[in-house]
């Protein structure tokens, strides 16, 4: 079978998503892969938005390029999507739409009294529900899953909610397969079921922080990076730790840096403009060596940018934004699961190289909903580093340590001591016999602020030192040959579209590889370089305006192929079609110049 | 066997000009923290920048010298972190009244429970001379070469409105004075703000040492007054345009971390990061 896309929009505000939610959940329940995108705008109430779930039996993260399946609950709707239908695709919507189809077309347009069997049922609320029992019916499969989840979902508001909410469903459907005869079959195969989770990538990273052991959280509301907050904040208390909204950017990354100082797993989460304000902060890290984790979910920028949409700009301000140099990891990982094993990293190597980790996301990374392997519930290896235990106050004996002299008990702690990893032991604050100060000054191994030169150098090199030594695995995932044709080199949430793109011009004996970067810094120029070399041209592709991923490989890698971008920053991810476009031009360049030269 | 000022003191010499105000308010808090019976051990001094940041550094203490006017965002999180922890921060008027002042204002509203002290010389120092939120109009600087044009903010009324739990205002010439008033901030189970004049002898020709004994008013000799009285607290610094020194006000609203059930008694940094399978399932599972 091929993929299915169904797609329901409305009016922003409107309730609409729940039905693509419940259908999406259902499905996923029943074995098939699912990968949902939302598309709205930046504003609360009004404005045409929607939500596409595709359907398939295997993984594919990647929106289709046609719909098949559009409910529609209001006009505009099918004004702004009918162009995105495919040839015998389906309109479903309520009855009382006035709606006229564009002449020689192939749609077939199914009315269904949603609005009045929702009223009949006692509110109009359940629309969304007779919606998902409707779509049940239009792919062939039986409403139990969605009824199961109805009861679930209204368990808590009791008996007449959850029975209106099951009625709706089981009408939508009943409606349909009574009334409507499909010109085109919309089945769904059976699938094995397979336990999935569902889930975004934002959803991941809160998981992923949970179960590694951050207990306190501090952030300022902006989209798309909020969901994580939210959920924390329903997470954390419950452990015994804590989620704080803050007054600024500023002050949620001084305050996470304030807590991983005092020995705190915590993290920060934000997009780009707020990636913006918390720079400086950035460097403090760096300086004072505290671990730091700074989720940065980009979205169309710059300055307020494209609030609500899909883009890929932050890679250099991920690597240079901050002033001065500071050793540095950066983390793009490219789909929900990594984003919950990225995460689990974060904590481990913040702590480990007692540095900033940022984890670098993308919008349809954060907020398209994907099927996600079964997480095995096993507690994740937590690695702390050169990190000395911290004693509770009331164990610790009062009158031995005032018994002790001054200058042992005083001695300052050699905290920036000249390690040769670069990684100095660290001890944190309620620790006898550990003393020392932490600055952003530049400053001693005790850390007194010095402005000494030899002391600058030896300081500077030891921190530096510290990139030298990093390890973090998986830096690029690469599928296909070491010799190719073409070496596709891209990063974050395309990974998916790539693939499918790929896999639709393969099939014509066309040899590519597809290298796909997940760890930015450090770069991954040895895993890289035997691909590079055995490649006759490059593309990257990437969802910005200047080809930032390519300008950082040719920054730091030496001699290579001739290469292209195919960039889009309309706001958008990539669909299957344009980069299969692109990779069939690529191929008839590569064949002229091939040509032409043999000439 | 108490600790006594000197298990405060470090070996490290001050950067401050002779005569600096800021010498009176190192040994204030060096003398405070004694008196309370503190151990150097679970005491963090976090601090700003300019002349009055260096004050981390000079403390006996876990030390923490962050950026310009984020030194309470580092404080606050330092203490959710690690309640066990007596945590002051202090910085200068530029600090606190200018870059920081929205964390300020925040802080007060949020009441965790530490002392924040701003040593108020109305100048900036290590710039070399330019003006602060807290010159006057007219103040003549550098970088105001025709006088400030701008009104002086008044921290200690903004503090009022903004629901600050402990205000205090103390004058560096008067160690006893803030020592004592320290003492209180320390005690007080919430945000404590303590706004110290402490005359700039480099750059600030107008509120000098003299400019202060003559022109302060001690709340203390005030008849009847009532600290826990926010309409009186706001009288009186309008009535004397904000030159007043003692406790001007206080309440007693619960902390931030009091209206947490058992948070206080169970410090993150001593938390088991490990979670059980079983509750891991419970999360997994959420999403299936």
């Amino acid at each position: 079978m091929k993929p299915i896309t169904w797609m329901v929009g409305g009016q922003q505000g409107d309730g609409f998503s729940s039905s693509g939610e419940t259908f999406a959940l259902g499905l996923s329940r029943l074995g098939y892969c699912i990968y949902g995108y939302f598309t709205n705008s930046s504003r609360i109430i009004g404005g045409h938005a929607n939500y596409r779930v595709r359907i398939s039996p295997y993984e594919s993260l990647a929106n289709a390029d046609e719909i098949d399946i559009l409910v529609a609950f209001d006009k505009e709707t099918v004004d702004v999507n009918i162009d995105k239908l495919r040839d015998g695709g389906v309109i479903l919507c309520d009855t009382s739409l006035d709606i006229e189809l564009p002449e020689n077309h192939s749609v077939q347009l199914i009315q269904v009294p949603i609005m009045k069997t929702a009223e009949e049922l006692g509110t109009k609320l359940v629309k969304n529900m007779v919606a998902v029992g409707a779509s049940a019916a239009l792919v062939n499969v039986k409403p139990d899953v969605f009824l199961s989840i109805m009861a679930q979902r209204f368990e808590r508001k009791g008996e007449k909610v959850v029975q209106m909410n099951t009625e709706a469903i089981q009408k939508g459907y009943d409606y349909v397969m009574e009334n409507v005869t499909l010109k085109q079959d919309l089945s769904l195969p059976d699938v094995p079921q397979s336990k999935r989770m569902l889930m975004t990538g934002n959803d991941a990273i809160g998981l992923g922080a949970v179960t590694a052991g951050c207990r306190a959280m501090y952030a300022y509301p902006i989209t798309p990076a909020t969901d994580i907050m939210e959920y924390l904040a329903k997470k954390l208390p419950q452990l015994g730790g804590i989620v704080l909204q803050t007054e600024d950017e500023i002050g949620a990354i001084n305050m996470t840096i304030g807590s991983a100082y005092a020995g705190a797993r915590t993290m920060t989460a934000t997009s780009g403009p707020g990636f913006a304000l918390m720079m400086e902060a950035v460097g403090l890290a760096g300086m004072t060596e505290t671990p730091l984790v700074i989720v940065n979910t980009q979205r169309g920028g710059p300055s307020t940018g494209l609030p609500t949409k899909h883009e890929q700009s932050d890679l250099f301000s991920a690597l240079y934004g901050n002033h001065g140099e500071i050793p540095k990891i950066v983390l793009a990982p490219s789909t929900a699961e990594e984003c919950y094993y990225d995460t689990i990293r974060a904590f481990n190597l913040a702590e480990t190289y007692q540095c900033p980790v940022v984890l670098l996301t993308d919008l349809a990374l954060s907020q398209a909903t994907q099927s996600v392997n079964y997480i095995e519930p096993e507690p994740p290896q937590i690695e702390r580093g050169k990190l000395k235990p911290l004693p509770h106050k009331a164990d610790i004996d009062v009158e031995a340590l005032e018994s002790q002299a001054p200058e042992t008990r005083y001695e300052q702690f050699k905290r920036f001591e000249d390690a040769e990893d670069g990684v100095s032991p660290r001890v944190l604050p309620g620790t006898p016999q550990g003393l020392h100060h932490v600055t952003g000054v530049e400053h001693s191994e005790v850390g007194r602020p010095s402005e000494d030169k030899v002391n600058r150098k030896k300081m500077m090199g030891k921190r530096l030192r510290k990139m030298e030594h990093v390890k973090v695995s998986n830096g690029v995932e690469v599928q296909g040959n070491q010799e190719s044709d073409l070496l596709v080199i891209a990063w974050g949430s395309s990974k998916g579209v790539i693939r499918e793109a790929i896999e639709r011009v393969q099939e014509q004996g066309y040899n590519i590889t597809h290298a796909h970067v997940k760890v930015v810094l450090p770069f991954p120029t040895e895993e890289l370089k035997p691909y590079i070399e055995g490649t006759q041209h490059i593309l990257f592709i990437e969802n910005n305006g200047t080809g930032q991923l390519s300008a950082l490989t040719h920054q730091l890698i030496n001699d290579l192929p001739e290469s292209k971008n195919l960039l889009k920053y309309d706001g958008e991810p990539f669909y299957p079609l344009e980069i299969e476009t692109k990779l069939r031009e690529m191929k008839e360049w590569q064949q002229r110049s091939k040509t032409s030269v043999t000439m | 066997m108490a600790t006594t000022f000197k298990d405060f003191r470090n070996d490290v010499k001050p950067n401050w000009c002779p005569g600096c105000g800021h010498f009176s308010i190192q040994a204030a808090i060096q003398r405070a923290a004694a008196k309370q019976d503190l151990n150097p051990e679970h005491l963090a001094v976090v601090s700003g920048i300019g002349c009055s940041g260096r004050i981390s550094g000079y403390v006996n203490a876990y030390g923490f010298h962050g950026v310009h006017g984020r030194a309470l965002p580092v404080a606050q999180g330092v203490k959710l972190a690690n309640p066990e922890l007596t945590v002051i921060a202090s910085g200068g008027d530029g600090d606190g009244y200018a870059i920081g002042m929205g964390h300020t204002i925040h802080a007060m509203r949020r009441n965790i429970d530490m002392t924040y002290i701003v040593m108020d010389n109305q100048v900036y120092g290590l710039t070399k001379g330019q003006t602060s939120p807290r010159s006057r109009k007219g103040f003549m600087t550098k970088s105001t070469p025709s006088g400030a044009m701008e009104k002086q903010t008044q921290p200690m009324q903004l503090a009022l409105s903004s629901g600050v739990g402990f205000l205090a205002q103390g004058f560096s010439g008067d160690l006893k004075g803030i020592v004592s008033l320290i003492e209180k901030g320390i005690q007080h189970k919430g945000f404590s703000l303590i706004n110290i004049f402490s005359p700039c002898v480099t750059y600030n020709k107008v509120n000098t040492y003299d400019f202060f004994k003559e022109n302060i008013i001690k709340l203390e000799d005030e008849e009847a007054y009532d600290p826990s009285n926010l309409g009186m607290a706001m009288q009186k610094l309008i009535e004397h345009n904000g030159l007043v020194t003692g406790v001007i006000y206080q309440d007693h609203e619960p902390s931030f971390t009091d209206q947490i059930p058992d948070f206080d008694d169970n410090p993150i940094v001593h938390q088991d990061l490990n979670l059980s399978s079983e509750k891991i399932k419970g999360l997994v599972d959420e999403f299936c």
